[in-house]
């Protein structure tokens, strides 16, 4: 029995009716086209009455088949399918052909528009009459959900999640939670204190029945999908028991062992070999660090273990691993800082007074290395002046061409709080000011009546090089005032670098580790840009924060929201849809050479030793036909997209070169079909 | 015994003689044969590119060409018949077609440019090429406390290549300290020393010369090693009249880096062109073998 095919051409207004004869694609495919039983034009099929359009000729016409030239799949798939489901037709039983963003957003000349959409249509039509009808699967959605990386957003998706009474773990690297912004002083453009909105929130999820928090800790191994991922957990040995620590602090006040923070005081404080982060660190079990620990090193000392009131210190703690059952992921990572000594034309440790944006947010900070005082390298001289320079390895063909977007904004505020401490000048080197959100530009307009120079410029150099008196002993910094056109030698005291956000150094096996994605510089990869943010490629793993890319902290406290949102959704459903479009294996002709278990980038192929042939996970599979691709033995065949159904597909759309019976016809209908 | 294809340039047939010599001399004693290009032309120097690049390309094409034949690379001791030749070389093999349309003109020399050999600068024979050990092993009077201000000037760095620090590098300095000199801080050793400015604007080229100058005094150089001839010339013959203009007394001696080599290899003064400066090298008296 041959197949009825309904045929649906869509205007969508003049997007593709301005380009594409609509009216005689239409009827071109009623008149020519095999077993085509309905072909309409409409002005936009996507709206209810298009829809019902569909569904009116499933029930009376009796279309087993539907074809819908409208805009990508990506947009309106799921609405057709959901219209010939209504009608009672399997959705899987519905194509569509993209006549606007592969036809008329990109063919330009009228007639060829016309003949490529008629082509389309054609192998849309071959298509779907070898479709077959398929089923999603359901499973269940573990309510638990994991967090990666509690800085400022993995907090805000913790809390959010636990507050509407789910359990969360958050597994953070640090010894304590907070990220980033427990480093800051003030943020931009309020200037409210970094920690004084931060530590509320920490306190918060210290204290959450239904927050499991495990810091010095990392994300093992993640199996499993989504509803139903295990993960191994490594709990790194602090040497202390959290049980028995009451968190006085009596342990670090009597280590004898001093040694320079690299990590949270980026190298411009000291710590004791046992410490924690900063004074409102959450936990606050302290922590041991091996590699400077005197027992550690000479198998004598435990200080920390005499004057432990609680007896908390255990130095035959190990690495422990925890195993969890989760529904979702959300991976909150965050963001390295860009090496600025990259960039040796800035001088960066060679010339002592030259800061990193990071080093410049701990001077300020009150409980930082210098109590809050604005200072040069030598601890007690404030400077006079102070030079910012922005974009160091942003916007920049050799680093990174993106722009990091929060530096204009530090760089506003760093320059109010030297001129607000210190009485300094001010001198800001920009290439553009981009303050583009909520009262980020008024904040620019107040700096600029604040009195901070603004120069509009790469800086090509920062040196010590004096030509003049007044440059002797100060840093002097070449920058071409691009508005005066003129070239500038600005002496100052301190040169604050303005280094690029960059994605954290391990990105990429993060990414290999959860099976997302990341982009060519390594920022995790949303599933849509625009309408799809948080979500990735892979269902049940959710984003958020810097790890995405650059953003300031109400952006990444919206996607720790969004992410937690998105996971509640999945929960409060309780079961998840699985997409039938799946591969599967045919035994018989599985040879078991396992070509095709490392090419699956989703690791849902499995080799099934008792049999020697290997199997696919179809929860775990995505569809995507690379083993299908890769089998030698033809042994895969993807639903969906089987062999017979595209061939058919190109024989369709090469109907004016190619008959029904596969022979070469005398005259093409059309000299040339463009590409 | 490595060899190569020299090509001294204009400037050392005369004014640099003293860099060409210094150049023959120390090579041979680190095993190095420069088998001078026969019929080497000019380079076209700073001024060529800018009035006429393809024949400009086609002048340094024919160096390179020749050097092809001889199918060795090329070593250029002065750094503009480096720049010029180097930059040909990127762009010739990157352009095909450049490359064919020049090889036209070269036909009549009974040439062809295939893009088959590397253009180098003569530093970078003694920094890679042979290496500090090397270097080190050969030396008898090491130039201790030689304070010396290692000046790349401009032309070495760029253009750009892979892999190499344009921005602070420090070969330089460490070929100083291999042969026992005590290589000083020099922030503005790639600076421009004003190259051919003086002809057009004396007043500007002073003050680069002065900036420059001041630099390596400021920072106690009791002598500048360059490795060009035109910075030579600029930061020598025109301190008298930096001192004029700016109220200052430098008398800093300008030497070809290779002499410092050639010194501290125990290489006699006439062999390596010491004896013709207009600041005479003192510093340099206590090092002669």
């Amino acid at each position: 029995m041959s197949e009825k095919v309904g045929v649906y051409i869509c205007h969508c207004g003049s997007n593709i009716a301005g380009v594409v004869d609509v009216e005689e694609v239409a009827k071109w495919a009623g008149e020519n086209i095999e077993n085509v039983t309905v072909s309409r034009d409409y002005k936009f099929m996507c709206s209810s009455l298009g829809q019902a359009l569909i569904e009116d000729d499933i029930k009376n016409e009796g279309l087993t088949r539907v074809v819908v030239g409208a805009c990508s799949p990506h947009l309106h798939e799921k609405t057709f399918r959901r219209a010939c489901s209504n009608a009672g037709l399997n959705p899987y039983l519905c194509q569509m052909a993209s006549l606007r963003e592969q036809v008329s957003w990109v063919v330009e000349d009228k007639q060829a528009a016309t003949a490529k959409a008629k082509a389309m249509i054609s192998g849309a039509v071959r298509r779907v009459q070898l479709q077959e009808e398929l089923e999603p699967t359901e499973v269940p959605v573990n309510p638990a959900t994991l967090i990666v990386g509690a800085g400022i957003a993995g907090i805000q998706a913790a809390l959010e999640l636990a507050d509407g009474g789910y359990p969360v773990y958050l597994v953070e690297r640090e010894p304590s939670i907070g990220g980033h912004m427990a480093q800051f002083d003030k943020t931009f453009p309020t200037l409210d204190c970094a920690a004084c909105i931060l530590t509320p929130r920490m306190s918060e999820v210290g204290a959450h029945t239904n927050i499991t928090m495990m810091t010095y800790s990392e994300v093992e191994e993640l199996t499993g999908f989504v509803g139903s991922f295990h993960a191994r957990i490594k709990k790194k040995a602090r040497f202390v028991n959290e049980e028995a620590c009451t968190g006085c602090g009596i342990c670090i006040e009597k280590c004898p062992k001093k040694v320079i923070d690299d990590v949270f005081e980026v190298g411009m404080g000291m710590r004791k070999s046992i410490y924690r982060s900063f004074p409102q660190a959450v936990p606050n079990t302290p922590v041991i660090d091996t590699e400077s620990c005197i027992y550690f090193e000479r198998g004598k000392c435990k200080a920390c273990e005499l004057f432990c009131p609680t007896n908390a210190i255990d130095f035959e703690q190990k690495d422990t691993y925890l195993d969890l059952d989760v529904g979702n992921v959300i991976l909150a990572t965050g963001y390295d800082l860009f090496d600025v000594k990259k960039m040796p034309q800035y001088g960066y440790g060679r010339l002592a007074n030259v800061f990193t944006s990071l080093e410049f947010e701990r001077m300020c900070n009150a409980s930082g290395p210098t109590d809050g005082k604005i200072v040069l390298r030598d601890g007690v001289t404030e400077p006079e002046s102070v030079a910012i320079v922005h974009c160091v390895g942003s916007r920049d063909e050799n680093h990174n061409k993106y722009c990091s977007s929060i530096c204009c904004m530090s760089a506003l505020k760093f320059g109010h709080l030297v001129m607000e401490k210190t009485g300094a000048e001010v001198h800001s080197c920009y290439i553009d000011m981009r303050t583009n959100q909520k009262g980020y530009e008024e904040f620019y307009q107040r700096l600029l009546g604040e009195g901070m120079h603004f120069i509009r410029g790469k800086v090509a150099d920062v040196t010590d090089a004096a030509r003049i008196k007044e440059e002797e002993g100060k840093l002097i910094v070449q920058v071409e005032d691009t508005l005066l056109g003129k070239q500038r030698r600005i002496p100052v005291d301190m040169v604050i670098l303005m280094a690029a956000l960059e994605p954290r150094y391990d990105a990429r096996d993060v990414g290999l580790k959860f099976g997302i994605s990341c982009s060519m510089e390594g920022w995790f990869t949303e599933r849509h840009p625009k309408l799809d943010p948080v979500a990735t490629m892979t269902d049940g793993i959710f984003i958020a924060g810097a790890a995405q890319g650059p953003k300031d902290i109400p952006a990444t406290v919206v996607q720790g929201a969004a992410a937690s949102a998105r996971v509640q959704g999945m929960i409060s459903s309780g079961m998840v849809k699985i997409e039938p479009v799946v591969a599967t294996i045919d035994e018989e002709r599985c040879s078991g050479c396992r070509i095709c278990n490392n090419l699956c980038p989703f690791n849902a192929i499995e080799f099934l030793a008792e049999k020697e042939v290997s199997f696919i996970n179809t929860v775990l599979c995505k569809g995507c036909g690379t083993c299908v691709a890769a089998c030698p033995a033809q042994a895969i065949s993807g639903a969906h997209y089987s062999n017979a159904q595209i061939f058919a597909e190109i024989e369709g759309l090469l109907y004016d070169v190619y008959s029904s019976n596969g022979h070469k016809t005398a005259q093409p209908e059309i000299e040339s079909v463009p590409a | 015994m490595k060899q190569f294809a020299y090509f001294p340039g204009c400037s050392l047939e005369k004014i640099a003689l003293s860099y060409n010599q210094s150049t023959v001399e120390t090579t041979k004693v680190v095993g190095i044969e420069l088998k001078e290009l026969e019929d080497w032309n000019c380079c076209g120097a700073t001024a060529y590119f800018h009035v006429d690049e393809l024949l400009a390309y086609t002048l340094c094409a024919r160096n390179l060409a020749m050097a092809e034949k001889e199918n060795l690379d090329l070593v250029a001791p002065c750094s503009a018949c480096f720049k010029n030749s180097y930059f040909t070389n990127q762009a010739l093999k990157k352009d095909p077609d450049l490359a064919e349309h020049i090889n036209v003109a070269l036909q009549e020399d009974d040439l062809h440019f295939s893009g088959s050999i590397e253009v180098k600068h003569l530093l970078e024979v003694f920094v890679k090429d042979v290496g500090f050990e090397e270097v080190k092993a050969q030396v008898t009077h090491p130039l201790e406390g030689l304070r010396v201000a290692a000046y790349y000037g401009c032309q070495i760095m760029r253009p750009r290549k892979d892999h190499e620090d344009v921005e602070q590098p420090v070969f330089f300095e460490g070929l100083m300290a291999a042969i026992g000199a005590e290589p000083v801080p020099f922030p503005l050793r790639l600076t421009c020393c004003g190259g051919s400015l003086l002809i057009s604007s004396r007043e500007a080229a002073l003050s680069m010369i002065h900036n420059l100058l001041k630099n390596a005094d400021d920072n106690g150089a009791a002598v500048i090693a360059t490795a060009c001839p035109l910075c030579q010339i600029n930061l020598e013959c025109y301190q008298p009249q930096v001192n004029q203009e700016y109220g200052t007394n430098y008398h800093i001696p300008v030497v070809y880096f290779t002499q410092l080599v050639g010194l501290a290899f125990g290489l006699p003064d006439k062999a390596i062109g010491l004896g013709s400066e207009l600041i005479s090298a003192t510093p340099l008296a206590q090092y002669a073998a």
